[in-house]
This record gives structure tokens, C-alpha cells and sequence, in this order.
């Protein structure tokens, strides 16, 4: 039990701290002005072509096929091995397991395999290409090493040495209620969850926040309409009002 | 020029070999630094001092300052912001830039020059740089970082071609813009963009032409034009009631390809009958203040354009062939210096000259014989701020067509050079950005690498001859920089200088017909 009531207190902080960093560094994003139209060109005229152009980055990493097509390559399958391993876990908190997610548990288990070679490749490149190393931070391959142990020891616990998946749903079921709930002690478990907090919570404070951070990307994001519409940053529109050049001389 | 050595082109598709990492090749002292006298007019501290040695200080309260001004950016720009926070560090961009392409000096790559900024931000805004610095890759803000930002930010041209292929679109643009913007505010402004900028405030343009100059620049490319053709094409200087406002690059009224541009665009007005006139108050298109991230400077340069469309009561803005100018002018004026109501709203505010000429070849209202360009095999250099940073017409990438149709339609001998180097995958020509000054030669020899091997390729493959530009800095810096590569200075030429040469206008006598018949 003292296990499991560690591990909920883990976890509940880590949610915490996810949504709610999350959440603020979104309102940063959401509140700070873009003062000038900066869209990379040629760039959509509408708003629905920007929402196209927003899907085939979002979807389909269209900037970086142009830039690199192996890196491209091992990014896209990388997420993409990512989000079935995310939707093949949901398993763990959804009572009855909807249709699509049962369906996809096989699927789920290949990526299992997808995600650790991606990320093998994505951590060769950083010491071997020389562009890629000088530009590494220790924390960009620590961020890997992170991910390949949560996807090695997720593996190890399907192949391995199993652990007790009934009790393991049945405490995360409640973790939803705030009960707690016994934990199996077994290591390859606890790595896993261990590592899966940690990235919880360094994920707003990282450069995992590239996921939400994309959509705010004003090169991205804008219109090409600058010439029929008129767009002005609250601070900016100070100047027009006060008749003055430079900020420094406003009135507050 | 013994002075400088450019890298050998070795490339035998027109595509530069990504180079092996060199630390430091490029590492100095930066361009010269503004003076005080400089920093002034322009609103920026200049309480900075010179030692025995010529070396200029910093403000005293530096640091604080430095800081208070990033954070005061990164309030003002959600650009910023989002920039600084969510890079991976994939490298896309490692292989994108021309001054790393030119120089392998690892700083040149675009997310190791962001870096040099980030690297302070997460030390002093950031949770994980500031309890685990090393760890994120984050230090301390000391005199040699300010000087590393000094020197390599204006070690970029903010050609915006990194933000084509990062993921996210992170635009190193905008961060070398802020780490201007702060460097100015410690006593580290840009002697070339302050000066010039004073000159705009003071007289009306980069070059410090004033009026009675100007008006006589152009009364001797009347004659001149005159003396050609036989017709008497007009080059109006501050007409009040004329229909359209020019705002050109002041070096269109001298310097060489451009003021042959500036003959093409008063040539294809004349022959439209388009009533038209230049300002001496706003006798400059380029506006600095876009390269020195100043905001404020930048708005009020392009107020000036504003008042003069007022003062001479015009209808229409035209600018004229300048790629900086373009970029503020399509993108930005309306934001600056909108709303523009008091103009006829039948046309785009403001409109490229371009946008002019290119309907009017189109409709077949100009008398063009292509012959007379068939000494030329041409291609097209798509400059950066046009080709990323702006439009034409009311389609996506008219920013290519519109230039490209104006060519193809006076020329007959047209190559597109590789198609990693044109449009939006574009090189700059390596002088861009408030990078075209002689205390700056080495990197712009560097920088123009990319677009030389291109040119190579094309002159080889499929004989060109000439290479034409749609910008008043490219055409400087290329008719500089090329006799490095083993070209010549007049392989550059202007689009509407093609226009020129190919356009008939009405009761035109040509030259040589004159001779021919008073034999």
C-alpha cells in the first residue's frame, strides 16, 4: 500500500504541475501581442488556408520534409508511435475500454518498437552529425535517454518480466477517485511510472513545449492579408493615439 | 581587392556542400559601432565613452538594462517569446543559412544564433535555467556575450530562409531583430543603420541627397532619356496633385543597375499615362529600422511616406524595386502608418511597380520588340524580404510570378537557377539586413556563396549571362561582391532595366535610326 499512496501523491502532483504549467505558459503565449505580420511567405489568404497550412505541420511535418527527409522520416514516426502508444494506454483509466482502443492494442505494441529505434536514431544523430552535437545541450540528450527508458521498460513489462496489469488499472481507476490504491512492487513498474512522472513535469518547462507552441507560431499562423486589413498591437496603437514615436514618451 | 579571399565554387549542381563545423572562423570585433551622435536622433542611450585605444563602453547599468529590455521584448512580441521557448534542436536548419553555408562557423547556423539569446533567457526567465544552468545550456550574461551578439548577430541578414524549413516556423529574424534592439539600448547600435536612419530623419533619404540635388539628378536622366529616344519622359519631383506617390531606394538615383530600373519605371508611367511624381521629404523606400528591430524607428520612417502621400495629395503609393522596402511597405505599412483611406481605394495600399508593369505587359499596352534583349541570357535572383516576406497581387506566390512574367515577357532567353535556390527556398545575396557595409566585406563575400554556386551552374549548363534583381541592396551587394567569384559587376542588372531596353515608347526615334538617316 505505501507504494500506492507515494505513487498517487506522485502522480496527482505531476498532473498538477503539467496542466496547470501548461496552462500558464499557454495564456503567455495567448496574451502576448503580435505586433507586426510575420508570415513566412508565400503564405494562405484565407483563414481556412491557414488552418490547412497549421494541419500539414501539425500532421504531417511539412516544413522539416523540405529541410531533411531522414530526420523527417524518424520524427514522424516517432510521434506517430507515440500517439498509439498514448491512445493504446488509455486503456489504464477508461472503464468499460472503448471499441477503438481495443482495436488498436496490437498497433500499439509494434510502435512500442517504432518509438525505441526512433529514438536510437534521433540520439545517434546528436553525436554523430556535427552540426547536431555542437547545438546539443546536455538536458536534449538527457530528453531521450528519459524516453528510451520509458519505451525500453514498457517493452520489458510486455516481453519480459509481466507485472500485474489488473492491479495497475485498478490504480489508476483510482487515481480518477482520489482512492488509493495498491501498487505492484516491481521495478521495471516503477521506472516506468517514475520516468513518466518526471517527464510530466519537466514538460512545461522544456522544449516538449514545442507541441503547444506550434500553434502560436505568428510565421505560421498568420494571414497574408496585411494590405486589406489593418492589424495593430494594443502598444502600438498607444503611439497612434498619443501622436508620440517612442514609447518612452507615452503618458501612462 | 587582394584584401579578401572568397571560398572556391566546387559544386557541380549549383548547390553548396554542407561544410564541416569550424568553431570561430568568424569570431571579431563586429561592425563599426554607433557613436553616440548616431544613437541620439535615433532615441537610444548614448551615454557610452571611448578608451585610448578606440574601444567604446557599454552603457553603466549594461546589464540591467540588457535584461529589462529582453524582458521588455518578450512582452511585446509573442514572436519572441514562442521562439525562445520551443526550439528541439533537430537541426533542420544547421545546413540553411549562406553565412554558415560560407563561413562553417557553427554560430552562422541559424539555432546556434538563436542560441546565443536564448542561452541568457532561460538563465534569467526560465525555471530550468536558472536552478540547473548547465544542464539546459544556459550562462550567465557577461561582456562576452554582448559581444558574441554583437558580432554574430550582424552575421545575419534576416532573410528568413531558416523559417522556411524549421518545423515551427522559428523565424531567426525576429530574434537577431530583438538582440539588435537590446544591443542598441547598451551602447551597442550599428554605426551603418543609425547614420543612415539620421540621414532619412534629417533630409529624407539614406544617401543625404537633398532636394535641389535630387531635382537635379533627375532633370539629367530626362535628358538623358530624352537624348535616347527622342521622347520627353518626365521624372516629377514633389508634384502636388499627381495621382501616384514613388517611393524608390535612393540608390536607384545613381548608383549602377538601379538608376536603370528608375528610367524603366518613368518609362512604363509615361507610356501608360500615368500621372506620377517622386517626394523629396519621403525620397527613400529602405527603411533601416526594420534591421535594427527598432519598431518605433521603423514606424516612424514609414510616417514620413505617409505625410508625403498627404502633403501632395496623391491617390496611389508605388514603391519601386527594393526588397527591405517591399517587405515594410507590404507587410508592415498599413500597420505603421494605416490607415490609408485618404487614398483611392480602388488600389492596393501600396502597390509594388510590378503590379503596374506586369497587367499592362499582360493586357498588351506596351510596345515591347524582346530583341533587343537577346544579348542576354537571363535568370532571376528572388530576393529574400520579396520572396518570404511579402507578395504581389492577389494570389499566393505572386512574389515569384510577377517578376518572372515582367522578365519572360521583354526577354527571350529566361533560366530559373536550381530550385533549392529560388522563390521561398531563396539565398540572400549575402548583404542584406543592414549587412551591405564595407567594415562587414568578409561575410558578405561569405554570405553570397550559395548564390554563386547557383549562378555557376546556370552559366555553365545553359550559357547566362546576366543574373536580374528586384532589390536595391542585391543589386550592391551582387555588382560588389561577384569579381570575388570571377564575375563581372554589369552581369547584374534591374528588371525594369529590361523593361527599358525592350519598350518602345510612342514616337520614340531610336539612336541609332537618327544616325542612319542623316548618312
Amino acid at each position: 500500500m505505501f507504494l500506492g499512496v507515494v505513487y498517487s501523491i506522485l502522480f496527482w502532483i505531476a498532473t498538477l504541475v503539467l496542466v496547470i504549467g501548461v496552462a500558464n505558459k499557454v495564456r503567455l503565449y495567448w496574451n502576448t501581442p503580435s505586433p507586426l505580420k510575420i508570415p513566412t511567405m508565400p503564405a494562405p489568404r484565407t483563414q481556412k488556408g491557414v488552418v490547412l497550412r497549421m494541419a500539414r505541420e501539425v500532421f504531417l511535418f511539412q516544413s522539416l520534409y523540405r529541410a531533411d527527409k531522414l530526420l523527417w522520416l524518424i520524427s514522424i514516426v516517432f510521434h506517430y508511435c507515440m500517439l498509439l502508444i498514448v491512445l493504446r494506454h488509455l486503456r489504464y483509466f477508461l472503464d468499460p475500454v472503448w471499441g477503438v482502443i481495443a482495436f488498436i492494442q496490437p498497433f500499439g505494441l509494434y510502435a512500442g518498437f517504432g518509438f525505441v529505434l526512433c529514438l536510437i536514431a534521433l540520439l545517434a544523430r546528436r553525436f554523430l552529425i556535427d552540426r547536431v552535437r555542437y547545438i546539443s545541450a546536455p538536458s536534449d540528450f538527457l530528453m531521450l535517454i528519459l524516453f528510451i527508458v520509458i519505451g525500453v521498460s514498457g517493452l520489458m513489462m510486455k516481453f519480459v518480466n509481466p507485472t500485474d496489469i489488473v492491479m495497475v488499472k485498478t490504480f489508476f481507476q483510482g487515481l480518477k477517485y482520489f482512492s488509493w490504491q495498491p501498487l505492484p512492487a516491481d521495478f521495471t513498474l516503477l521506472l516506468h511510472l517514475t520516468s513518466v512522472v518526471l517527464l510530466m513535469i519537466i514538460f512545461p518547462i522544456s522544449k516538449l513545449m514545442h507541441a503547444p507552441g506550434v500553434f502560436f507560431s505568428p510565421s505560421r499562423n498568420q494571414m497574408d492579408n496585411s494590405r486589406e486589413q489593418r492589424h495593430v498591437a494594443p502598444w502600438a496603437a498607444e503611439l497612434d493615439k498619443q501622436g508620440v514615436d517612442y514609447l518612452s514618451e507615452l503618458k501612462k | 581587392m587582394a584584401k579578401y579571399e572568397a571560398p572556391p565554387l566546387m559544386s557541380d549542381d549549383g548547390i553548396v556542400d554542407i561544410p564541416v563545423v569550424v568553431p570561430d572562423t568568424m569570431k571579431g570585433a563586429g561592425p563599426f559601432i554607433s557613436k553616440p551622435e548616431f544613437q541620439k536622433p535615433m532615441n537610444f542611450p548614448d551615454d557610452i565613452e571611448q578608451d585610448e585605444e578606440g574601444n567604446w563602453s557599454l552603457i553603466p547599468n549594461w546589464k540591467e538594462e540588457a535584461l529589462n529590455k529582453l524582458d521588455d521584448l518578450r512582452g511585446r512580441y509573442r514572436s519572441l517569446q514562442v521562439y525562445l521557448d520551443i526550439c528541439v534542436k533537430c537541426g533542420a536548419c544547421t545546413d540553411k543559412c549562406h553565412y554558415y553555408l560560407g563561413s562553417s562557423d557553427p554560430k552562422n547556423m541559424p539555432v546556434a544564433r538563436q542560441d546565443l539569446l536564448r542561452k541568457v533567457y532561460r538563465r534569467y526567465f526560465t525555471f530550468a535555467g536558472k536552478y540547473f544552468p548547465k544542464l539546459v545550456g544556459a550562462t550567465d550574461l557577461t561582456e562576452e556575450v554582448v559581444d558574441d551578439w554583437y558580432n554574430y548577430y550582424h552575421q545575419c541578414s534576416q532573410c528568413r530562409r531558416c523559417s522556411v524549413f524549421c518545423p515551427y516556423g522559428i523565424d531567426t529574424a525576429e530574434v537577431s531583430m530583438a538582440a539588435r534592439e537590446i544591443l542598441n539600448h547598451i551602447g551597442r547600435g550599428q554605426k551603418y543603420s543609425t547614420e543612415i536612419m539620421g540621414k532619412v530623419y534629417k533630409i529624407g533619404n539614406n544617401l543625404g541627397l537633398p532636394q535641389a540635388a535630387l531635382a537635379d539628378t533627375l532633370e539629367g536622366l530626362e535628358e538623358d532619356i530624352e537624348d535616347e529616344t527622342g521622347v520627353p519622359v518626365k521624372l516629377p519631383l514633389d508634384q502636388h496633385g499627381a495621382d501616384i506617390l514613388l517611393v524608390t531606394p535612393s540608390a536607384d538615383f545613381f548608383a549602377e543597375p538601379h538608376v536603370d530600373g528608375l528610367i524603366g519605371y518613368a518609362k512604363v508611367f509615361h507610356e501608360l499615362g500615368l500621372s506620377w511624381t517622386l517626394s523629396s521629404y519621403a525620397s527613400e523606400g529602405a527603411n533601416f529600422g526594420m534591421f535594427i528591430g527598432s519598431y518605433e524607428n521603423m514606424r516612424k520612417i514609414s510616417m514620413r511616406v505617409r505625410k508625403a502621400a498627404e502633403d501632395l495629395g496623391v491617390k496611389r503609393i508605388v514603391f519601386g524595386e527594393c526588397g527591405h522596402a517591399w517587405r515594410v511597405a507590404y507587410s508592415f505599412l498599413n500597420t505603421l502608418a494605416g490607415p490609408f483611406d485618404f487614398l483611392d481605394a480602388r488600389y492596393p495600399v501600396p502597390q509594388h511597380v510590378l503590379e503596374i508593369t506586369w497587367p499592362a505587359l499582360r493586357d498588351g499596352k506596351l510596345n515591347i520588340d524582346k530583341s533587343r534583349n537577346d544579348d542576354m541570357t537571363l535568370t532571376f535572383h528572388d530576393s529574400c524580404n520579396v520572396a518570404r516576406g511579402s507578395n504581389m497581387g492577389d494570389q499566393e506566390n505572386g512574389q515569384f510570378d510577377f517578376p518572372r512574367n515582367v522578365i519572360k515577357a521583354v526577354c527571350n532567353n529566361y533560366i530559373d537557377m536550381p530550385e533549392d535556390t529560388t522563390k521561398d527556398a531563396t539565398f540572400c545575396c549575402g548583404g542584406g539586413g543592414g549587412i551591405l557595409t564595407d567594415d562587414l566585406m568578409d561575410i558578405r563575400i561569405k554570405g553570397a556563396l550559395p548564390r554563386m554556386e547557383a549562378l555557376q551552374h546556370v552559366t555553365d549548363k545553359y550559357g547566362v549571362t546576366h543574373m536580374a534583381a528586384i532589390c536595391a541592396i542585391c543589386k550592391s551587394q551582387f555588382t560588389k561582391v561577384i569579381p570575388y567569384y570571377g564575375f563581372s559587376m554589369d552581369q547584374i542588372v534591374s528588371v525594369h532595366q529590361l523593361v527599358s531596353n525592350a519598350l518602345i515608347l510612342t514616337g520614340q526615334v531610336d539612336e541609332d535610326e537618327v544616325t542612319e538617316g542623316e548618312e
